[in-house]
């Protein structure tokens, strides 16, 4: 088969099996588009602003496992994606960006539309290719899902000049159907020894924990992890990123840590004697102040990614492999061993964290005249069952839908953890949907991060994506007026807005629902009616308290011992704002 | 501590770069770097040197190896090995002076390969601290011009790098 560059792209794309590509056409990329045209077996999801298709995509694999695929032009159209791709990135999400180059000849010569899409993104992709052979488009594009998808997951783009999809210059078109890399050979399996002394370790363990993270969601391990944690009888906390690695209702998890984690999570890092890091890169959100970063604890850590191991918090046992076949061995060894957890050990260890549990650092005010964030997200919680995919945007309200939204299932949290990129939100929610047409798609948001990508509210119409956008708003940039609050004296240096918008008429003008819930006694009659409207966007406007704080708290430079917590728990938080 | 890094790359354009990028986006310090293709043309061979502590010298050969364009590398400092850097070197010399100059050549094995009625250019090749050596043994002013490749190495052994 003969085909032009365009239509090969577009071939490689079916061929992977890819359902939706998401992009914005432009000079550079108009034979591909041309190509796409001529189909209709791949879809193409016109965004407003190629930042979300960038986030629509990344959102579709986090929730898919499948990964997301972005098209956008040269120049404008490839740095208007460069934050969504940074933000697939730290997260470690498969995704293939295609993006268009000028033509190869005049690369170079400051041509109209060009930058160089390669060395811009080069610290922000797991790799990148540029195209200079039609006839190794295929073969680049195998590449590129191949590294996308193994090892350490990550976005990968192919820079593509237009020379390269010339309709008038055919190639023979063939994809590859494996593809192997002398340069690139992830890690699958842990090394057999490592994984007894873990076991080892584990079984001895007097104060034992077990910590989580995203690679057991992108490894999808966790029915692995459930089982492992189920059959130790082991206190279990996961990071923001790990959320449904581990069913949150089950009596065994103790929350989230971290610098928003449960004051039972953070107090039980601390104490531990033996830790079981899985997927997760101790970042700084997580392990606050290093030098007090669990000091009586001997820790080991499975994670695929070498580069993981030992780069903040020096591991005792690193295990280099993939979680599920690793977790898989270690089931093994646990069951066939003779020497069984210490029940006396264990029972003290329990009790212990039942007094961390007893503070109740999550309790809030629930008799306030003003509607408490936290409120709308556990009524979300209930109306939805717990079972609707929640995206999110980055700040308090991000928080509050980590702490309040149990996740039992892994994908049903997207969110940004790593660069924390305000305007995730509702791309992302829009991906999800598309993925998930009959499932119920929430959007947590802020009044300051929904108005950086509020033009997807028009995607969401084209292509019949409706979401439920329940924007909790503050009339701040709380998360900011948090810290201002706390390190600068309440001096709100401009973290609040003058003019926000009706966002009521705003959804109407986009064509969706508009709802304005003030009362706290109308946040559950609004999300019930809400989601009844099975076919529609709907955009909830929750005016909530405006000095709601996230609690727990580690401040920056504080150990995990050392919380700032609710005031008094159950007692409204008098706080004066200037 | 000093290291030397010894890198098998995929000789594409743009691997130099990823290395480069990598230094200088995660704070490494990188004291000198030479690359050039290796008898098997679609391969380059790198050798860095760099220094650090050895938690960071185990971040950077494990950040270096996850490069996808990297094939193998590596630490030459963990074995025996051995060492050479070239220098190119553009002394003044005048008619009282260039015995002297030749001697000094001679003794730290180098050669003359440029004459002029007032400059020698002297080419030497050994372990970088022997060509500090030679340098310093001059006056200031003295010389117009230095030229360092940079450390490259091998290990010592029939072991090699390569794939
Ligand atoms: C406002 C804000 C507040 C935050 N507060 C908190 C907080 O309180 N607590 C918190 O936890 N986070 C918090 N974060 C998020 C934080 O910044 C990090 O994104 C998060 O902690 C990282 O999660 P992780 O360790 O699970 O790693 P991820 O970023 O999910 O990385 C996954 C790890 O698993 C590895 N991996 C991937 N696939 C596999 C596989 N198949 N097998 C084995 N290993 C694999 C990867 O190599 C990587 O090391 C916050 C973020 C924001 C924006
Ligand atoms: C693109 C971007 N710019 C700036 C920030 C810094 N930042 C983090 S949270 C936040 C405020 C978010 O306000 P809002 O969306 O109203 O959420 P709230 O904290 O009030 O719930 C800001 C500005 C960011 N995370 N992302
Ligand atoms: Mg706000």
């Amino acid at each position: 088969m003969e085909l032009s560059g365009g239509h090969i792209l577009v071939q490689c794309l079916k061929d992977e099996g890819v359902e939706f590509v998401f992009g914005y056409p432009g000079g550079s990329v108009l034979h591909i588009y041309d190509a796409i045209f001529h189909q209709d077996e791949v879809k193409h999801i016109l965004v407003r602003h190629e930042q979300a298709a960038a986030h629509a995509a990344d959102a579709y694999a986090r929730a898919t496992g499948k990964p997301g695929v972005v098209l956008v032009t040269s120049g404008p159209g490839a740095t208007n994606a460069v934050t969504g791709i940074a933000t697939a990135y730290m997260d470690s999400i498969p995704m293939v960006i295609i993006s268009g180059q000028v033509p190869s000849p005049v690369i170079g010569s400051d041509a109209f539309q060009e930058v160089d899409t390669v060395g811009i993104t080069r610290p922000c992709v797991k790799h990148n290719f540029l195209v200079k052979d039609v006839n190794d488009l295929a073969e680049t594009m195998k590449k590129a899902f191949y590294v996308a998808t193994t090892g350490r997951p990550g976005p990968v783009l192919v820079d593509v000049p237009k020379d390269m999809t010339d309709p008038n210059i055919k190639v023979p078109y063939k994809y590859p159907k494996k593809i192997s890399m002398r340069s690139y050979n992830p890690v699958v399996s842990g090394h057999k020894g490592q994984i007894k002394r873990a076991v080892d370790m584990l079984l001895t363990a007097q104060r034992p924990m077990i910590y989580s993270g995203g690679g057991v969601i992108l490894g999808e391990a966790h029915k692995e992890l459930t089982e492992l944690t189920q059959l130790l009888g082991y206190p279990i906390t996961n990071t923001l990123m790990g959320l449904g690695g581990y069913p949150a209702t089950d009596k065994q998890f103790v929350g989230m840590l971290g610098m928003h984690g449960t004051y039972e999570a953070n107090m039980a890092m601390h104490e531990s004697d033996v830790i079981l890091a899985v997927g997760a890169r101790f970042d700084d959100r997580v392990t606050g102040k290093l030098a007090e970063f669990c000091p009586y604890a001997k820790i080991i850590h499975i994670d695929v990614d070498p580069a993981s191991i030992s780069k903040t918090v020096k591991v005792d046992v690193p295990i280099v492999g993939e979680v599920k076949p690793v977790l898989e061995q270690m089931i093994e060894l646990i069951k066939d061993s003779k020497t069984k957890p210490s029940k006396s050990a264990l029972e003290s260890w329990w009790q212990l964290i039942g007094s961390w549990r007893d503070v109740h650092c999550l309790d809030y005010d629930r008799t306030s005249s003003v509607i408490k964030p936290q409120y709308v997200v556990e009524q979300l919680y209930q109306v939805t069952g717990g079972e609707a995919f929640v995206t999110s945007d980055v700040g308090q309200h991000q928080m509050y839908a980590a702490q309040y939204y149990h996740f039992d299932k892994p994908r049903r949290w997207i969110n940004s953890g790593g660069l924390g990129t305000m305007g995730f939100g509702l791309p992302a929610a829009i991906g999800v949907k598309l993925a998930f047409p009959e499932a119920n798609v929430a959007c947590i948001t802020g009044e300051a991060s929904i108005q950086m990508c509020i033009q997807e509210l028009s995607t969401a119409l084209q292509y019949n994506a409706p979401v439920k956008i329940i924007n909790l708003n503050n009339r701040y940039m709380g998360m900011v007026r948090q810290w201002q609050e706390f390190s600068y004296q309440s001096r709100y240096s401009q973290s609040y807005m003058d003019t926000i918008p009706d966002f009521v008429k705003l959804a109407e003008a986009y064509g969706h629902v508009g709802m304005l819930i003030e009362k706290p006694e109308d946040v559950r009659g609004a999300l019930e009616e809400a989601f009844a409207l099975k076919d529609r966007t709907v955009f909830l406007d929750f005016i909530t308290d405006r000095t709601e704080n996230v609690y727990p708290m580690i401040e920056a430079g504080k150990g995990h011992h050392d919380m700032k917590l609710r005031v008094a728990p159950g007692t409204p938080v008098d706080r004066e704002l200037s | 501590m000093r290291h030397i890094i010894s890198i098998l790359i995929e000789n594409e354009s743009g691997a130099l770069s990823r290395v480069a990028g990598l230094f200088s986006a995660r704070g490494y310090n990188i004291e000198s770097l030479t690359v050039a293709p290796t008898e098997d043309s679609s391969l380059s061979r790198m050798t860095l040197v760099t220094s650090g502590s050895d938690e960071i010298i185990e971040q950077i050969t494990k950040q270096l190896n996850k490069l996808i364009d990297v094939v193998k590398l590596i630490d030459l400092a963990e074995s025996a090995h051995i060492e050479r850097e070239l220098m190119l070197v553009k002394i003044k010399t005048s008619h009282d002076t260039r015995e002297e100059v030749k001697r000094m050549v001679d003794i730290f094995r180098g050669k003359i390969i440029d004459v002029t009625a007032n400059s020698y250019v002297v080419e030497m090749t050994g372990q970088s601290s022997k060509l500090d050596a030679f340098i310093h043994g001059f006056e200031e002013g003295s010389i117009i011009e230095v030229v360092r490749s940079g450390p490259t190495g091998i290990s010592r052994g029939e072991k090699g790098l390569h794939l």
